[in-house]
């Protein structure tokens, strides 16, 4: 079959810098090529250049040529008749993809009417029977809503109902499912598989996250400094990894699904800036790999295999991350001219002592068979319980009338003992930044109680508040937002010491704060002598080492975790999740860890809290929850998360929920999850229903440390 | 909870060259403001000014009183180095002794008036509830009130040594519209993550304002206070040029200008000097704040 979509030797430079270098590729009809690769790799803007849509002031050559027609430096009038016909995109952000002011269905027929001589009535015909194809339920009442009337899932499968309008034979999909939460962008995908079989269409997709294109893509392209550095079948590349760049990925990322907490293994450095390349392998700097060959000159792609490519110079000795293989570097033990990145080199990066066998939970595990210690601390540094926090709804501009509550957090209780990591996961909506907010915020709770380090935050004295925040510090997920952007490192890292002048002098024998400040640039695995140097200065994954260094400055006992790692890079992330679990273990901290990311959370926490519309749907053990989850919502959300490995991916049969999280002002009666629940859609009779529809499920214990809000919890496994 | 034994004692023993000199953000700011060739040439200009208005009399042998009743409006000379006026006071004495003047009232009115700003923006907008209801009536009154005609009627009071009380009515009527952005600003700055760290590490709220918010909206100030310096000069001139500022026999450059203005055409050194010497303080001034906020500001393309 003739490829649809051939990009040769694309090139696209922006003054100086150059953002894609030498690109390469072909789609056929049908196929779906992965584009996978970090930020500033470039993989947005080739999009861009393939669609024509290059910002002013930005230069393409080579060629990209659709049915063997040049797009490249074709006249507008000649693109315009190309996009949205043949060649059509799905953006990221699908609120700003849409225009606020047009009915849905106003859009989708415009997009049919631009391309095709229909009549009005025709077209909006057409439209309704697009949002039924993509899955939007009474599409004929929908087509007459405004895009806000629409949630992000919902809005997105309209930006592809408007995709597929004109069947297209190329869809560009740029990262349509980031913005999204796990269980849409199941959902999203899905919709995607639909519509490219109703279309026959070839896909381009390009996103960051290896476990989407593991299970969606047929052939991968991976992009590093904007070239491609492998391509080849999906299989080729996740199991037969020619290149170090892309093993290095795959060992970094963190998966949900068995395997325990192997290591994960950073990649060192962050990505060149796109002005200041190095001569030779763009990866060169951070290729455990590297030798002096490297430096000479940019290899070219080398054909490693049928259809399988890859730029580095020691394809041959490249071995692939093994999932089974317990083993922390990702090729052969044996070669003893290569060093690995994991050991070595203690001086930077100190938690590579650590190797995983320091870890308390870890090494009392050998007498427990395969399972970790069951028993946990004695002391509790937190304890929440039966939280809730409900926000007015107003309406009115001058007389502003309450004309409903928002149940943000609507019962939520947990603890923290000493030592331990809670993992609080949700996906938007779930009230879990609430109820964080509210247990740092130290005030009396509306209802409920917070007690924080044996003291309850109803009854606190000035002292004993100024105590605890003293004790108890909290990292944000965006570094460069939590970090004053006019203060030096310095100013932000003695800004605690000064804050709480008597805990550092009394640690550490009265030393000024420049010595706990390189202390604690050292701890973190930066450079003491940086100190002078702005926020702006640093790379995201330094930024965030510098917000866990403030949060470490007075030695707290208790650390709240806000995302910290989801504002980062795949090969970033990494680090500083190694560094946060090295540091637990180090200084015997306590974690309360919220993320959206369950994949991470497996991999810090001791134990885990799944919250669904403000309440807890289940809590346990991360071994017990993950491995065998009892809550439908649970199951839900674990099954939708993607694999990044094609073979089991392909295989794994996913629970998809239905529409989206209900208004937490008017939540369903009884259990909150029954609106989307699988199980009481179809498996529970209509007598065992009224029970979800009445009651409300508080949590029950289902063995040792796992409980479940769920009258007919069952446990099961999904990963 | 602490690092072990043994790595303290390596942190202990460890020299480390950064240590020796913490880089705290005044010594940062300070370096970066004098690596600046505009700070380093506002920050002469503004000196060299300063010194001139306080020692340049001292080598004169006229004082800004005298009368030289044998040189009416004369031409620069040796005996007059600026020349003499119609009433043959020698300029030079003047305009230095007016310039002093000025440059006290320019730039206290203009710091007095931006800290004020500030401080009431950034508590209104900081605290809110009753703190900003309180605040912002009283930016309201002080907007609606008619300022010059406030400063005329109040002008008896503004006689021999009462400068300082001018330079605060003057401050009084500059400060409300920048305390209202200042406001605006502080209540957005406040939702910024790096606030709410600071709230939850437990920095009391002055501190917060006073290390966070303000820094962060120091370009605003510093473009403010500049601006202030000329509004403060030329509000005074133009008080002045009505007999409402500087009261006779002290000068101003405002009652130079405006004594100097009606000869200026045919006899130019009368007028010049002064109006020339304000030119050069303004944008000396102009210098500096721009040096301070780039300085300031760690964004800023650097002068490496």
């Amino acid at each position: 079959m003739s490829p649809v979509l051939e990009v040769e030797r694309l090139e696209v430079s922006f003054g100086d810098v150059h953002a894609v270098r030498g690109l390469s590729y072909t789609v056929r009809p049908g196929e779906v090529l992965g584009i996978v690769g970090e930020s500033g790799s470039g993989k947005s803007v080739a999009a861009a250049a393939v669609m024509g849509l290059l910002p002013p002031g930005a230069r393409a050559s080579g060629s990209v040529r659709l049915h063997g027609r040049q797009l490249l430096g074709a006249p507008e009038r000649e693109l315009r008749a190309v996009r949205g016909r043949t060649v059509s995109m799905v953006f990221q952000d699908p609120l700003s993809a849409l225009t606020p002011v047009y009915r849905v269905g106003d859009q989708i027929a415009e997009a049919v009417r631009v391309h095709q001589k229909v009549s009005r009535e025709q077209a909006l015909a057409k439209a309704v029977d697009l949002l039924d194809l993509v899955g939007i339920p009474d599409p004929r009442g929908r087509a007459l809503a405004f895009p806000h009337e629409f949630s992000g899932g919902m809005r997105q499968r309209v930006v592809i109902a408007m995709a597929i309008a004109n069947d297209p034979d190329v869809i560009i999909c740029d990262e349509p499912t980031t913005a999204l939460d796990v269980t849409v962008q199941a959902q999203v995908l899905e919709v995607l598989k639909t519509a490219q079989r109703a279309t026959g269409a070839a896909i381009v997709m390009i996103t960051h996250d290896l476990g989407v294109v593991a299970g969606f893509a047929d052939r991968v392209l991976v992009m590093y400094a904007g070239r491609p550095v492998e391509v080849g079948d999906v299989d080729d590349v996740y199991y037969r990894t020619r290149m170090p760049y892309t093993v290095g990925l795959l060992g970094s990322v963190p998966r949900v699904d068995a395997g325990g907490r192997r290591a994960l293994v950073p990649i060192d450095g962050h990505p060149p800036a796109p002005a200041a390349r190095p001569p030779g392998c763009p990866f060169a700097p951070r290729c455990p790999m590297r030798i002096e060959a490297c430096e000479d000159r940019e290899p070219p792609l080398f054909e490693v295999g049928a259809g399988h490519q890859a730029a580095c110079i020691r394809w041959d000795e490249v071995r692939p991350w093994a999932a089974g293989d317990g083993a922390v570097r990702p090729w052969a033990a044996g070669d003893g001219a290569v060093r690995p990145w994991a050991a070595g080199d203690g001086a930077v990066r100190p938690w590579a002592h650590d190797d995983g066998a320091v870890r308390p939970s870890a090494g009392g595990g050998g007498g427990d068979g395969p399972g970790w210690p069951v028993v946990r601390g004695a002391r509790r540094v937190l304890e929440v319980d039966g939280l809730v926090k409900h926000y007015p709804v107003r309406k009115g501009a001058i007389f502003k009338r309450r004309v409903g509550t928002v149940h943000a957090v609507a019962g939520v209780s947990f603890d923290i003992r000493e030592g331990e990591t809670l993992g609080l996961v949700g996906e938007s909506g779930s009230g879990k930044t609430t109820a964080l907010t509210q247990i740092l915020e130290l005030a009396e709770p509306q209802e409920g109680r917070v007690v924080v380090l044996g003291r309850d935050t109803a009854r606190l004295t000035r002292e004993q508040r100024a105590a605890i925040r003293r004790d108890m510090q909290v990292v944000f997920q965006d570094p460069l937002a939590a970090l004053d952007p006019r203060m030096t490192i310095y100013d932000i890292l003695a800004e605690p010491l000064r804050t709480h002048p008597r805990a550092p002098l009394r640690a550490h024998g009265g030393r000024a704060p420049g010595a706990r400040v390189a202390e604690l640039l050292d701890l973190v695995g930066l450079d003491p002598s940086h100190a002078a140097r702005y926020p702006q200065d640093f790379s995201g994954g330094q930024r965030q080492r510098i917000g866990i260094a403030r949060a470490l400055a007075l030695e707290p006992r208790l650390l709240v975790l806000d995302e910290p790692v989801s504002a980062l890079d795949v090969s970033i992330r990494a680090g500083v999740i190694n560094l946060l679990d090295s540091l637990r273990t180090r200084l015997g901290l306590s974690y309360l860890f919220v993320a959206h990311d369950l994949a991470v959370v497996r991999y810090l926490a001791d134990r885990v809290a799944v919250m669904y519309l403000g309440r807890i749907a289940e809590i346990g053990r991360v071994e017990a929850v993950y491995g065998t989850p009892a809550h439908p919502y649970t199951q839900a959300l674990l099954s939708a998360i993607p694999l990044p490995d094609p073979v089991r991916e392909r295989a794994r049969e996913r629970t998809l929920l239905d529409g989206d999280l209900p208004d937490p002002a008017d939540p369903p009666s009884g259990c909150r999850f029954r609106t989307r629940c699988p199980k009481f859609a179809g498996v529970l009779t209509g007598a065992e229903r009224s029970l979800c529809v009445d009651t409300e499920p508080e949590i029950r214990t289902l063995g040792e440390d796992q409980g479940a809000a769920c009258h007919y919890a069952e446990k099961l496994a999904v990963v | 909870m602490t690092l072990s034994e043994e790595e303290l004692a390596e942190e202990r023993t460890g020299p480390g060259p950064a240590r020796a000199a913490p880089p705290s953000r005044l010594r940062v700011v300070t370096g970066r403001f004098f690596a600046s060739r505009q700070g380093r040439l506002g920050f002469a200009v503004l000196a060299v000014l300063v010194a001139l208005a306080c020692a340049g009399p001292l080598f004169s042998p006229w004082a800004y009183t005298d009368k030289d009743f044998l040189a009416f409006l004369r031409p620069p000379s040796a005996a007059h180095w600026f020349g003499t006026s119609q009433t043959g006071a020698d300029v030079y004495a003047m305009t230095l002794r007016g310039m002093r003047r000025s440059l006290l009232v320019g730039l206290l009115a203009a710091l007095v008036s931006t800290a004020l700003a500030a401080l009431v923006g950034a508590f209104a907008g900081y605290f809110l509830g009753w703190t900003d209801r309180v605040l912002s009536r009283l930016t309201d009154l002080l907007l609606v009130l008619p300022a010059f005609l406030i400063l005329a009627i109040m002008s008896p009071l503004f006689g021999a040594g009462q400068w300082p009380l001018f330079v605060l009515m003057l401050a009084l009527f500059l400060w409300m519209v920048t305390s209202k952005i200042t406001r605006g600003m502080t209540i957005s700055l406040k939702q910024r993550e790096f606030v709410q760290a600071a709230r939850y590490m437990g920095v009391p709220p002055m501190k917060i304002i006073f290390s966070h918010v303000l820094p962060n909206l120091s370009s605003l100030l510093i473009v403010d206070a500049t601006l202030n310096v000329s509004a403060a000069i030329l509000t005074e001139t133009s008080l002045s040029y009505f007999g409402f500022g500087i009261q006779p026999p002290d000068v101003s450059l405002g009652t130079l200008i405006a004594d100097g203005s009606r000869t200026a055409v045919y006899a130019p050194w009368t007028f010049w000097f002064a109006a020339g010497l304000l030119v050069i303080t303004v944008l000396a001034v102009n210098l500096v704040g721009d040096a301070l906020r780039d300085a300031f500001d760690p964004t800023a393309r650097r002068s490496r």
